[in-house]
């Protein structure tokens, strides 16, 4: 069992975002940078669990600058046996997908793990993508992945349910939240992730069909109206007359 | 040509595929261009696409593709742009949206803006379009330089308008393969999918006990609206897990969003700030929510919930 989990970093989902002063970059300082929660949660442990139960290999892979080692490492310590970096300071999530794709071309992966979305651009493009440069299949927001032999059976949300499927390996797949829980790395993870494969491999140039022009903040709320508990007739009456909403 | 994918799972055209081929003929306006809807799958119905200002609309009608599976549905809209000569694919932002966008855009070597929320602005021959990014908390707006590009709608950023009348369906052919067997499909019947919702009405750990949410569902019942909850509810199995919202469960983006007894954590808020507009009723006026609501009411809601109702049917029986 060979398995990819490819592994995004992102600001905390507490932090404070802002931009330099023209609105073309994203401003880092004074943010903490976190693995992506829906590939740390759910596609590494889930990948893990796998290796556990049947035996091979998990990869963690990584497109991005040096500085994300911190977050590599701690795929490691999760669970992942080595890990790879693609050198680069990626601009979007069509770069990622390439390198991913030409990376895992020739590495025989039974299965490639996505999270379901990064937090920070919420795009849900990379998984599709990269299943496309490979011709695998792919299944979106997989909540449930059990395997038998070679074939897997996976649940995966759709708008008010959930869809059961089959499909045989190799496959990609995006995970969210059920398909596995979320896991701390103990000490004995931590102390052994120092020693593991972490292998930097250089990005293939790429040309940008897609460029972000500029970032603004949305507009502030106006601030709450409150109104008096005992009147909900004033409530539906603003409802009605002022927000239009019902 | 601006070519539109409406969604019809199970034969039935989505809501949001109307949306989508309403902002696709406001595309087409802005290219100077048509706009043409295309579904897949044997259902019937697809002329009604027609009204939302599809000129054409286009039919694989092939019963391999009555079940989903997003390999087989991007080689046949891929193959469908191909044969028309579109420029711009407008796909949903849903499920199925985000199964296929991605490969569409390396199908057709095309430049993606998945989630954009508003129109698009002409830049010579490239495309500007915004959407909302790191989880609601800012605005990227991108350019898109490629021959072929694509953008997926979020749900609800636009609303479905009728502007002509029904089209003849044309049927076409589409090269299309895949590997993927569906079993079974699990969905709730008789509600709005949250995703869709134009009203949530949603409650959290301030409820006290699962036993309680009667307040809540008659308050739903009364507004036509779908009920959601928060994780911590979700968490202890109060409420199924499809109905949690926030950031590790759904996004959704409905007109209005009333939050009880929700104290509105940033993983919370990441699911519902792009609600049009948010209503929170909870007994402490500290709780964060109040920061991101438009109005609010610092109260009991075992007592401000059914008061709500109850000046809610008084206004539906005066007005209706």
């Amino acid at each position: 069992m060979k398995l990819l989990v490819c592994i995004s970093q992102t600001p905390d989902t507490t932090a404070k975002i802002s931009f330099n002063a023209d609105g073309t970059a994203f401003n880092p300082a004074g943010v903490q940078f976190i693995m992506n929660p829906y590939d740390e949660w759910y596609a590494l442990v889930r990948a893990c669990e796998l290796r556990e139960a049947l035996g091979g290999t998990v990869v963690a892979l990584n497109v991005g600058p040096a500085s994300n080692e911190t977050t590599i490492r701690k795929a490691l310590a999760i669970g992942a046996d080595e890990a790879v970096r693609i050198d680069a300071n990626p601009q979007s999530a069509a770069f990622i997908a390439k390198q991913i794709a030409e990376y895992a071309r020739n590495e025989q992966f039974d299965i490639i793990f996505f999270g379901k979305e990064t937090i920070d651009y919420n795009g849900s493009e990379v998984g599709a993508m990269v299943a496309a440069y490979l011709d695998l299949p792919f299944v979106s927001y997989a909540s449930k992945l059990d395997l038998n032999g070679t074939t897997a059976t996976l649940e995966r949300d759709i708008e008010g349910g959930v869809e059961v499927l089959e499909v045989d390996l190799p496959f990609a797949v995006s995970a969210s939240k059920g398909m596995a829980a979320q896991r701390i790395p103990n000490m004995r993870g931590i102390m052994t992730a120092r020693t593991k494969s972490l292998k930097e491999i250089p990005a293939l140039p790429f040309e940008e069909a897609v460029n972000i022009v500029a970032f603004t903040m949305p507009p502030a709320k106006a601030g709450v109206k409150l109104i008096d508990p005992a009147n909900m007739d004033e409530l539906v009456r603003l409802l009605h007359e002022e927000a239009k909403v019902i | 040509m601006v070519l539109v994918f409406a969604e019809s799972p199970r034969g039935q055209i989505k809501k949001t595929a109307l949306q989508a081929v309403t902002y696709g003929k406001k595309v087409a306006d802005l290219l100077g261009t048509t706009c043409a809807a295309l579904t897949v799958g044997t259902g019937a119905g697809a002329e009604e696409l027609g009204r939302y200002g599809a000129s054409r609309v286009l039919q694989v009608s092939d019963a391999k593709l009555d079940q989903f599976d997003s390999q087989a549905y991007a080689a046949a809209i891929a193959d469908v742009v191909k044969q028309t000569g579109a420029k711009v694919l407008i796909l949903s932002h849903s499920a199925t949206g985000k199964s296929i966008a991605g490969r569409l855009a390396v199908l057709l070597n095309a430049g993606l803006v998945s989630g954009v929320n508003s129109l698009p602005t002409l830049n010579g021959t490239n495309l500007q379009v915004k959407k909302s990014v790191y989880s609601g908390k800012a605005i990227a707006e991108y350019d898109i330089s490629s021959t072929y590009k694509i953008l997926s709608l979020m749900g609800n950023a636009v609303k479905q308008e009728a502007s002509g009348n029904p089209v003849v369906v044309e049927k076409v052919q589409a090269d299309f393969k895949g590997r993927i067997r569906v079993k079974e499909v699990k969905t709730q019947e008789g509600r709005v999918p949250l995703p869709e919702a134009e009203i949530v009405v949603s409650a959290g750990r301030g409820m006290k006990d699962p036993g309680n949410w009667g307040i809540v569902e008659e308050l739903a019942e009364t507004l036509g609206a779908t009920t959601a909850c928060s994780r911590p509810v979700a968490d202890s199995d109060w409420r199924p897990h499809h109905e949690h919202v926030g950031q590790t469960g759904i996004a959704i983006r409905p007109n209005l969003y009333i939050a009880i007894g929700i104290s509105g954590a940033i993983q919370h808020l990441a699911g519902v700030n792009n609600s049009k507009v948010i209503v929170v009723i909870n007994k402490d006026g500290e709780a964060p929510f109040f920061k991101a609501a438009d109005y609010g009411v610092v109260g009991d809601l075992f007592e401000v919930v059914p008061r709500l109702n109850e000046a809610l049917k008084k206004y539906k029986a005066s007005n209706h």
